[in-house]
Formats: C-alpha cells, structure tokens, sequence
C-alpha cells in the first residue's frame, strides 16, 4: 500500500486541484507527448523542470518526491540497459529522464484529480455509467480490503501461521489461509453491496441525473490554449527547425 | 501474566491508539477491556500476542518481552479470538479448520486427532466434525472459530466483542461457557461494550478512553461511577441507572446485578414505607 | 387500511430445505414504529426483504402468500419502484455507502431515479440536516465512524422521502451510545415526520422506548405482537430468549417478592416512577 502514495488522492484546494479533469488529462497527454517527441537531454530536461512548478503549485511536493524515489530503482534500470545497447551516456541519462517525466505526470495527475471527479469526467464523456461506477466503487473499496486484509492476517498469526521462511512452495501455501478468507469476504461483500444497490434504485432509469457536474471554466480553456501553442511551438522546432 | 508498561502506539498514518497504558493481568484472572469504539481496546489486545509491538514502553508476557519472542511463541499462551470467524475461517471442514493452529504448533498426529476430538466436544460441535464451516449459521461458526484457537489450550484467553450480533441465548451460553474457562484456571481477558453482559458475567472491569486507561477495579464499583462512566461515553447498566435515580445509593452500594436489586429494592420499600 | 399487509406468506430460499417464513400474517399501520425482535435464524432479515421486494425479484427461491406495501403488489413491482417508498438500511454500514463522499452517497437514489438536480440538492441538504450530518457532507466513507456511516445510510434512504423505513440491525456494529443516537434518529423519522418505522434489534433495553408496537418472531412465524410493555412483560416470550430490558424483568422479580408495581417498565426512569408511586400508595 506504501508504494501506492505517491498516487493517493488528497484534498487540496489549488488552481491544479481545481482543473476540469479532462483539461488535466489533456495536460498530462501533452507532456507524454512532448517527453516521447523529444530525444535529446537538454529537451527532457526542461521538461522535467517545467513540472516543478506545477508540483509546488499543487502542493504535492512531498508525495511526488516520494513517487520519484519509488521509480529511481526502475530509471536506473533503463539508464543501464541504454547505456549497455546503445553506449551514449546522453542517451541513456535522457530515457531515465523520460521515464522519470512519465512517472511525474501521472502521479501529478492522480494526486491532484479526486477519485469522484475522475468518475465524473467518465461519465460526462459518455462512458457508460457502469464503468464510472465500477471505477469509483473499487477506488471506495480499496482502504476497506485492505485494512480487512490486514485483520485476516493477524487472525491466522494468532493460530501460529508464519508467513515467512520454507521454500517458495511453502511460502505460496502460507498465503492460501489468508487468500480464501479474503476472497470469501469479497464474495459476500459484493452480494450485500448488490443487495444495497438494488435498494437505492440503481439503473431505475436511463437518463440518470447527477448531483455535481464538471463545468468548463475560463481556466480552463487557458489551459487548454496553452497546452495548444506549447504543443504545436514544440512540434514545429522539433520537426520544422531541426534546431534540436 | 501480563504487563504493560507505559504503552504507547501510534499508527503509521500518524494516529496515536495507546498513550501510556499501564496495566498487569494475573493469572487465572477474568477481565473486561471496556470503551467506546476507537478506545484503544483492540489495539491493546493486539499487544498480549507480539501481534502489535509498543512504539514506546514494553509488554511482558509470563516473563517474555513480546519484542524479543514472535507472534507464534506468544500466541502458544496467548490465544487471540477476534470478532468475526469470517476473517479466519478457510478449511474445507471443521475438524481441519480446528487443526490448523495444532498444525502450526508443531503437535503430532496423535495429539492433533485428541485435541480436535476435546475442542469438538468443548464447544459442542461435534456434529459439524465433516461439515464446511462456511454453510454453517454466524452463531456456529463464532463456536468453530472459537474451539479452533481453545484446541491447543492456551493459558490466556482473550476474545474480541464476543457479544457483537449473537441472540440473548447465545450470549447467556457464552457467559457460562466463559466463566467455566475461567473456573478452570484460565486467564480471560474480554474486549466489549456490552454493559449489560458486563454486569452479568462481573469481571474486574478495565476501562479505557481515548488510548488511555480511565479506570481499574470490580465492575461493581465501576459500572455503579456515573461520572467515571460518561468520561468513557458507556451507558451505565439499567440496574445501576435506576437506584441513582432513586437516590437508594447513598449507603454506597454498588448494585448492578438484577436478582441482587430486586432484593435490595424489596427491602428498601418496605423499610421505606414503614 | 396498514401500509404493510402480509398474507399467508410462507418462503423458501433457493436450495434450502426449511421454509425461512411459515405461513405468516402481519399487519402494520401507517406511522407506526415497530420493532421486530426473535432469537438469530427466526426469520427477521427474511421478513425485511420482502418489505422492498428483496424477496421474491433479488433472492431466488419460493415465494407463495400476498405481500402488499404501500399498496403496491411486491410480486408486481419492481424493487427499484418499491424502494421510492420503502427505505432500508442494511446491518452492516460499509457495505452500503458507494460514493467517495457523503452527500453523493446521499444523492445515489435520487440520481438513480433521474430526479432534476435543483431538487437533488434541496433533498439532500435536507436529509443531511435531518440526520445531524450536515459538517460532514464532503467527508469519504472510510474517515467516519461506524455511527456516523449508518446515519449516511439513513440520510440515503430519508432523501428519498419513503413512507415506511426498513432498518435490520442497524447497530450490531456499534458501542452503545452511537447505537442510542441512531435510535433517536429513527425516532425522530416517525414523530417529526410521520415515517412508519420497522426496526429489527436486539437491543431492546436502548431500543424499546422509542417503539409503540412489538413482534416476536420464531421459527419463521410472528408469535407476539402487541405493545412493548405488555409483549416483553410477556414471560412466554422471556422463555424464546429476547434480551428483555434489565428494568422490565426487575419488576417480575420484585412482583415475586410480594410488591407489584402496578405496571411495566422499559426504561431506568419508567421503573423508578413506578417505584415511587407504589410508595406514595
């Protein structure tokens, strides 16, 4: 769950937090875009430097420093796999660099985008609205296994289960007193959460109605516009000027 | 015998659970860990089998620091019931469900297959021996669950809100089989806040509030202190609740069994009215 | 004319030998609050399910007998249909809030239904207000307490403005004193609102006083009902093993003792009044 932080929503309110998602989506795909256009170090060195001040901005320095450090193990990797195959040490030093801008996005993104917003941008673009339900609903039921988890497990190390030591075999068939109680509680989860549903009326009607709805602002569409001329400048001195 | 000392605990999120608990449980002890919900009370008990180690202060269990032994050590003396047999129930039969810890513990065939026999008949289950304890009702796997942690004898018993969502029948046979236990010299530590069965079973009452200890003594004197009650937000008990009202306490009586103030009362309104 | 008539039901689960209702009648009156009570297996939840047409359209298995809520045919209509004026709450708090935040969990019915948004905001606020939840309407399900879950889960089914509430254990998971508030909650449904309440509990020494009508159930069938003062007084109904209030059960024993009180008490300060007037007799 500990590695999972770095992507876990929290309630802020900032100009990043308060984005349309699907604006922020577009932002996010823009910097992939850019990070996969450009090859070069210094390129996806500013890049990655222009994602600072959005981090400060939406306050989520500590959490996506904290992401950074989950995927450094990752980047190295790439870092030495390039510089194996292709031995440019530029080279190698810009697709961890690449990587690590990847990483960033999304974790901004998720950080800063709460889980109901998501299923709502989903939703209100014509997603069926199973599947924003079924989003928010495992996104709701995360924290609650979890900690379930945690419980079935200290129930059966109280019946003296040691979950570490033996072989793999061994290690595989420890988990199996953890696994069936938890998947037997899923499974009656799920049947009361049905049973739920059905008294609250779900899928009554067609045309569902929503409480909140996302609404376009003129943030936004600055966003949008310069999200369009970044993209487009950055395409034109990539492709046109041959500068880089 | 088990003792904290000056227990601490504070979650990785941050959240602090214990703030000092200081507390010593004999041998052969009956006790009732009480408090609201978020007391601390789990948290505590989670302590006695090395599940849960004190940030700070130290837990000792029959002479063993519980940060040098590990959980399965303890949990040979300590035997942790928790509240809902679903999070531990996985066998394909009850029998095996009630191996399983004998298993761990290393016990041989022969004294796996006479412990299973003995937990079977302690809990009266015998006739669910073959049967998958996943078709039994709630109350019947709560008693599998039980006899499976009771199969390898455990000196110490602790059982987290055994009352929570059983019947007045299943409550009243669990209070005798409990005192039975207890009778026979094990030591048996209870997390709840079902004060009436409190006042039933009369265990030494420890109570707890907001990670602290508020209050140790019989539950006779702590389910009759109104003041002490409300700290811990518990509703007193019903007997308790009337002689305040009644104002028939003030010769200092600690009533809160119900046949013991039906004789009180008895005598009281006679005397009173003559 | 009872806002909940049940006819001669009798059910039988899918691939379950013994019937869980057996040819059972009850009738309950618009505005009434009862609580239903009986020993684990009797029937209760079984008997819920049929009030929001659980049973027969989600549960398979056998239903024969006439159930009428709210006059509507529950074999008829559809649960979605039935839960506009039948709201239940389930035992178990977590499993029955979906949202990521109070107030959407308190608007998933009415988006369900498809009602316009201005009236989905005035309801909610409203449900919010009427359960004392309003500070925490942006809240996620896994920051509150348990009692505070279930009064979401009130909230939920009240903002659908039902006429008859539902509620099957609704504090088995919580410390006494949440478990009292919730029951004040209820209580206030069917004073200030005119709700019929069915409560299934048994907690009767927190739950009793707020009830004018009490049914026993066993072994599928209602064995009592009546008021409950006189069906908890009821020593037949001791020997099913009801947790009957410390109070109430005190007054047999006083009784054996040569003093009768003259009545029944649910509560501490019923028992004392009746003690006091026996003195001043």
């Amino acid at each position: 769950m500990k590695s999972l932080d770095g992507l876990r929503f929290r309630k802020r309110k900032t100009p990043i937090h308060r984005l349309d998602p699907r604006v922020k989506f577009l932002l996010i795909c823009a910097i992939f875009a850019l990070s996969i256009i450009f090859v070069d170090l210094m390129s996806i060195t500013i890049i990655f430097l222009a994602l600072v001040p959005l981090v400060l901005l939406a306050q989520v320095q500590g959490e996506w420093l904290r992401s950074l450090r989950a995927s450094a193990l990752l980047a190295a990797f790439i870092f030495v796999l390039n510089l194996i195959f292709v031995s440019d040490l530029y080279y190698a030093l810009a697709m961890a660099f690449r990587f690590l801008v990847i990483v960033s996005s999304f974790s901004i993104f998720f950080l800063t985008t709460s889980p109901d917003d998501l299923g709502l941008a989903l939703e209100q673009s014509h997603f069926p609205y199973e599947f924003s339900f079924a989003f928010t609903t495992a996104i709701r039921f995360v924290p609650e296994l979890a900690k379930e988890a945690q419980i079935i497990v200290d129930a059966q190390r109280s019946r003296g289960l040691e979950l570490e030591g033996g072989n793999i075999l061994k290690r595989i068939r420890n988990y199996i007193p953890i696994l069936i109680p938890l998947i037997v509680s899923a499974i009656r989860r799920s049947m009361e959460l049905a049973e739920a549903m059905e008294s609250r009326c779900f899928g009554a009607v067609k045309m569902r109605t929503s409480l909140h709805a996302l609404k376009i602002r003129s943030m936004d569409y600055l966003v949008i516009l310069m999200i369009v001329l970044v993209l487009a400048g950055s395409i034109y001195i990539r492709f046109y000027i041959h500068l880089l | 015998m088990i003792e904290t000392h000056d227990v601490y605990y504070t979650y990785p999120n941050g959240f602090e659970a214990l703030k000092g608990v200081s507390l010593a449980i004999e041998t052969g002890e009956f006790v009732a860990i009480m408090g609201e919900n978020g007391a601390g009370k789990t948290t505590l008990i989670k302590h006695f089998n090395g599940l849960m180690k004190p940030t700070r202060g130290s837990v000792v269990v029959d002479g063993r620091d519980t940060k040098k032994v590990t959980v399965a050590t303890l949990s040979r003396d300590v035997g942790l019931v928790f509240q809902n047999p679903d999070h531990q129930l996985f066998s394909e039969t009850v029998e095996d469900e009630i191996a399983f810890g004998l298993r761990n513990f290393g016990f041989d065939d022969k004294t796996i297959e006479r412990r299973v026999d003995w937990a079977l008949n302690l809990l009266n289950i015998s006739q669910y021996r073959t049967t998958s304890p996943f078709i039994l009702s709630g109350g019947e796997r709560k008693r599998v669950a039980l006899s499976s942690v009771l199969s390898w004898d455990p000196k110490i018993v602790v059982l987290d809100e055994p009352t929570i969502g059983q019947d007045y029948l299943q409550k009243e046979r669990l209070r005798q089989f409990i005192m039975q236990l207890n009778t026979q010299g094990k030591t048996v530590v209870i997390v709840t806040h079902d004060v009436e069965f409190v006042a039933d079973c009369k265990p030494r009452v420890v109570l707890m509030s907001k990670g602290r200890l508020l209050a140790d003594g019989s539950s006779e004197k702590i389910l009759t202190d109104d003041k002490l009650l409300e700290e811990a937000s518990i509703i007193p008990p019903q007997v308790a609740q009337l002689f305040w009202q009644l104002k028939f306490n003030n010769a200092g009586r600690e009533i809160i069994d119900v046949y013991e103030a039906a004789e009180i009362l008895a005598r009281e309104i006679r005397e009173r009215m003559n | 004319m009872p806002i909940i008539d049940l006819k001669n039901v009798t059910y039988r689960y899918f691939d379950v030998e013994k019937p869980a209702l057996k040819d059972l009648d009850l009738e309950i009156d618009e505005g009434d609050f009862v609580i239903i009570t009986g020993p684990s297996g009797c029937g209760k939840t079984t008997i819920c399910r049929c009030f929001n047409g659980l049973i027969p359209h989600f549960y398979n298995g056998e239903l024969s007998g006439k159930i009428v809520v709210a006059g509507l045919d529950v074999k008829e209509t559809q649960t979605s249909v039935l839960s506009q004026h039948v709201g239940f709450v389930f035992q178990n708090p977590e499993n029955q809030l979906f949202a990521l935040s109070v107030e959407k969990d308190v608007a998933f019915s009415l988006e369900n239904i498809g009602l316009a948004r201005e009236e989905i905001v005035e309801r909610v606020e409203w449900a919010l207000e009427m359960t004392g939840i309003i500070e925490l309407r942006e809240k996620a399900p896994y920051e509150l307490s348990g009692g505070q879950q279930q009064r979401v889960a009130i909230a939920s089914v009240l903002a659908m403005k039902p006429e008859v509430v539902v509620l099957d254990e609704p504090t088995s998971f919580l410390d006494p004193l949440s478990a009292k508030r919730i029951f004040e909650v209820i209580s206030s449904l069917n004073k200030d609102l005119g709700i019929t309440v069915v409560l299934v509990e048994h907690r009767l020494d927190l739950a009793s006083e707020y009830a004018n009508e009490a049914v026993v159930m066993d072994e599928g069938k209602v064995s009592f009902v009546g008021t409950p003062r006189d069906v908890f007084n009821d020593r037949d109904v001791w020997a099913l093993g009801v947790g009957i209030p410390k109070v109430t059960r005190l007054g047999h024993y006083l009784k054996e003792r040569g003093i009768d009180l003259g009545g029944v008490a649910l509560t501490p300060s019923e028992a004392a009044d009746l003690i006091r007037g026996y003195m001043n007799r």
